[in-house]
C-alpha cells in the first residue's frame, strides 16, 4: 500500500499539485486520470523520487519515504518497477540484457539462475523469439511488454505505468491493460497507473483518482465514475462521442 | 550568474559521479565498451590528422625560412616542438571534442530524453556513476592516443620535408634530437590527462542535464562542444603558464 498526505510541488513558484491525499492498495490497479497538464506524470514522478516534493510526506507500507536515507531508499528503490510511456527501453541493449538488467544490477543469482528468471518473465508477458532483437526492432505493443517485464523482473512489490498504452491501437491497448491487471493480482503488487484513457478507466480502474489542474477532486472506481454527479468529471468522461452514446443508451434502456 | 549556476552543478555531479558505485562485474563491461567506442573508434581519425598536420607544420616552417643562416636541422625542431608541445594534444584534443564529445552529448541526452535516465534512477542506480565514471575511466587512456599523434606528426613532417625536397633525412632527425627536453613530454602529458578529464565531463554534463527533445540534444552536442573547446583552451593556458613559463 502507498499513502500519500497533502502532497504538493512547483516549479518556479508554479503549483504544479497542491494538497493530494489518497492511500493506494496492494493487489489493485489504482488509476491516475485527468487531461493533459493535470499534474498526473509529476504526482507520479514525485512518489517515485525523481523529483522533490516542497509539502507533503508519502508512505510505502507504513514507511515514510525519505530521499535523505541513501541505503533505505536504494532498497525502496529495488521494490518499484516502473513502464514509462514511451518505454524507456536500453536501445543498445537486446530484449534480454534489457530483462536481465535488473538482475545483473542486484541480484546474486547465477548467469544460469538469471537467464531461467528472464525467460520466466518473458513467456509470462506473452512475447515469443524477441530475446535477441533490439528494441528498434519491436512494435510499439511488443516494447510495452518487454518494458513491463523488464519491471517485475524482479518481483517488485509497487509497480508505476505512465500512460502504458499511449501510441498503441486500442485492441493492444486493452491487452496491455489486461496484462498489467493480472499481473496485480498474480504477484500481489501495488499498481498506480497515469492514463487519461477512458478504455483503462473502464478495464482496470479497481480505484482511481481524478485531477484537475493539480488537485484530486474526485476518488472512487470504474463503476462508480459513471454515476457521479460531478460536473468535471462527467465532461472529462463523456467528451468522446462514444462514452456519450453509451450514457444515451443507458438512459433510454432505464 | 548562470555561469556560476553551471560550474556549481558541474562540480556536483563530479561528486556524485564518484559516488555509489555500480557493480564492478558491470562497470567492468562498460568501461571495455568505452574504451572501443571513445579510444580505439579515434585512432584512425587522429592518425589521418596527425601525419597530415605534422607535414604541414613541416612545409610550412620551410617556406618560411630563407635564410641561409639558419641551420638545415630547423625544420626537423620546429616539427617537433609543435607537435609535441601543441598540436599533440591540445588541437588532437579539441578535434576529439567535435568526435568524442559531441558522441557523448548526443548519447547521454538521447537517453535523457527516452527516460532511461530516469528508468535507472527509479532502478535505484546511480546513473551518474553509471553512465560518466566508465567514459572518466576510457579516457584515462587517452594520453597512448596522443602519443600516437605525436610520433605520426613528426613522421608527417619528416616524409613532407625530406620527399619534397625541404630538409634532408639527417637534418631532420637531427633537428629532432637538438635540444630535446623531456620534461616537455611531461608537461604534454599532464596537459593530455586534464584533458582527458574534461573530454569525458562536460560533454556528460550536457548531456546529462539537458531538456527538451531531438532537436534540443544536437543543440546540446553544438554548446558542449564550444564549452569544451573553451574549458580545454584555458587549461592550456594556465597550464603552460605555470609549467612551463
Amino acid at each position: 500500500m502507498i499513502e500519500i498526505n497533502n502532497i504538493a510541488k512547483s516549479f518556479d513558484n508554479h503549483k504544479i499539485i497542491e494538497d493530494i491525499s489518497t492511500t493506494f492498495d496492494k493487489g489493485k490497479t489504482n488509476l491516475i486520470i485527468g487531461q493533459s497538464g493535470s499534474g498526473k506524470t509529476v504526482l507520479m514522478k514525485c512518489m517515485l523520487g525523481l523529483l522533490d516534493i516542497d509539502e507533503g510526506e508519502i508512505y510505502f507500507d507504513d514507511e515514510k519515504f525519505n530521499k535523505k536515507n541513501i541505503s533505505k531508499l536504494a532498497n525502496l528503490r529495488k521494490q518499484m518497477g516502473m513502464v514509462f510511456q514511451g518505454s524507456a527501453l536500453f536501445d543498445s541493449m537486446s530484449v534480454l540484457d534489457n530483462i536481465i538488467f535488473p538482475l545483473r544490477m542486484f541480484s546474486n543469482k547465477s548467469n544460469t539462475e538469471m537467464i531461467e528468471r528472464t525467460k520466466e518473465v518473458i513467456r509470462r508477458v506473452d512475447l515469443k523469439d524477441v530475446d535477441n532483437k533490439f528494441p528498434s526492432e519491436l512494435s510499439g505493443g511488443m516494447r510495452k511488454r518487454v518494458a513491463i517485464a523488464r519491471a517485475i523482473v524482479l518481483n517488485p512489490k509497487y509497480l508505476f505505468c505512465d500512460e502504458p498504452n499511449s501510441g498503441l491501437d486500442p485492441k493492444t491497448a486493452i491487452i496491455i491493460d489486461k496484462l498489467i491487471k493480472e499481473i496485480t493480482i498474480e504477484y500481489n503488487i501495488t499498481t498506480i497507473i497515469n492514463t487519461h484513457d477512458m478504455n483503462s478507466v473502464m478495464e482496470i480502474g479497481d480505484k482511481i483518482i481524478f485531477l484537475v489542474e493539480g488537485r484530486k477532486i474526485w476518488e472512487g472506481n470504474n463503476k462508480e465514475i459513471l454515476n457521479t454527479d460531478d460536473k468535471l468529471i462527467n465532461d472529462f468522461v463523456y467528451s468522446s462521442e462514444l462514452f456519450k452514446k453509451v450514457k444515451l443508451y443507458q438512459k433510454n434502456k432505464n | 550568474m548562470r555561469l556560476f549556476f553551471h560550474i556549481g552543478r558541474y562540480f556536483l555531479m563530479i561528486k556524485s559521479t564518484f559516488t555509489k558505485f555500480t557493480k564492478w562485474s558491470v562497470l567492468q563491461k562498460l568501461i571495455f565498451q568505452e574504451i572501443d567506442d571513445l579510444i580505439i573508434g579515434s585512432i584512425w581519425i587522429v592518425a589521418f590528422m596527425s601525419f597530415l598536420v605534422g607535414g604541414v607544420v613541416a612545409i610550412q616552417t620551410a617556406l618560411n625560412i630563407e635564410s641561409p643562416f639558419l641551420p638545415g636541422n630547423l625544420i626537423g625542431f620546429a616539427t617537433r616542438q609543435s607537435v609535441i608541445l601543441e598540436f599533440a594534444p591540445t588541437l588532437i584534443s579539441i578535434i576529439m571534442a567535435g568526435k568524442v564529445g559531441s558522441f557523448i552529448t548526443s548519447s547521454i541526452g538521447t537517453m535523457r530524453v527516452t527516460e532511461q535516465i530516469d528508468a535507472l534512477e527509479v532502478m535505484g542506480i546511480n546513473s551518474l556513476n553509471y553512465l560518466i565514471f566508465p567514459k572518466i575511466i576510457s579516457l584515462m587512456l587517452y594520453p597512448f592516443l596522443i602519443t600516437l599523434a605525436m610520433f605520426l606528426g613528426i613522421l608527417g613532417g619528416y616524409i613532407a620535408s625530406v620527399y619534397a625536397g625541404f630538409s634532408t633525412s639527417f637534418d631532420f632527425i637531427q633537428g629532432i634530437q637538438l635540444d630535446f627536453k623531456v620534461f616537455h613530454v611531461v608537461y604534454a602529458y599532464i596537459k593530455t590527462t586534464l584533458f582527458a578529464f574534461i573530454l569525458a565531463t562536460i560533454p556528460s554534463y550536457h548531456g546529462f542535464f539537458m531538456k527538451g527533445g531531438a532537436l534540443e540534444v544536437g543543440k546540446a552536442s553544438n554548446v558542449s562542444f564550444v564549452w569544451t573547446s573553451i574549458v580545454i583552451i584555458i587549461i592550456n593556458f594556465v597550464i603552460t603558464q605555470l609549467l612551463l613559463a
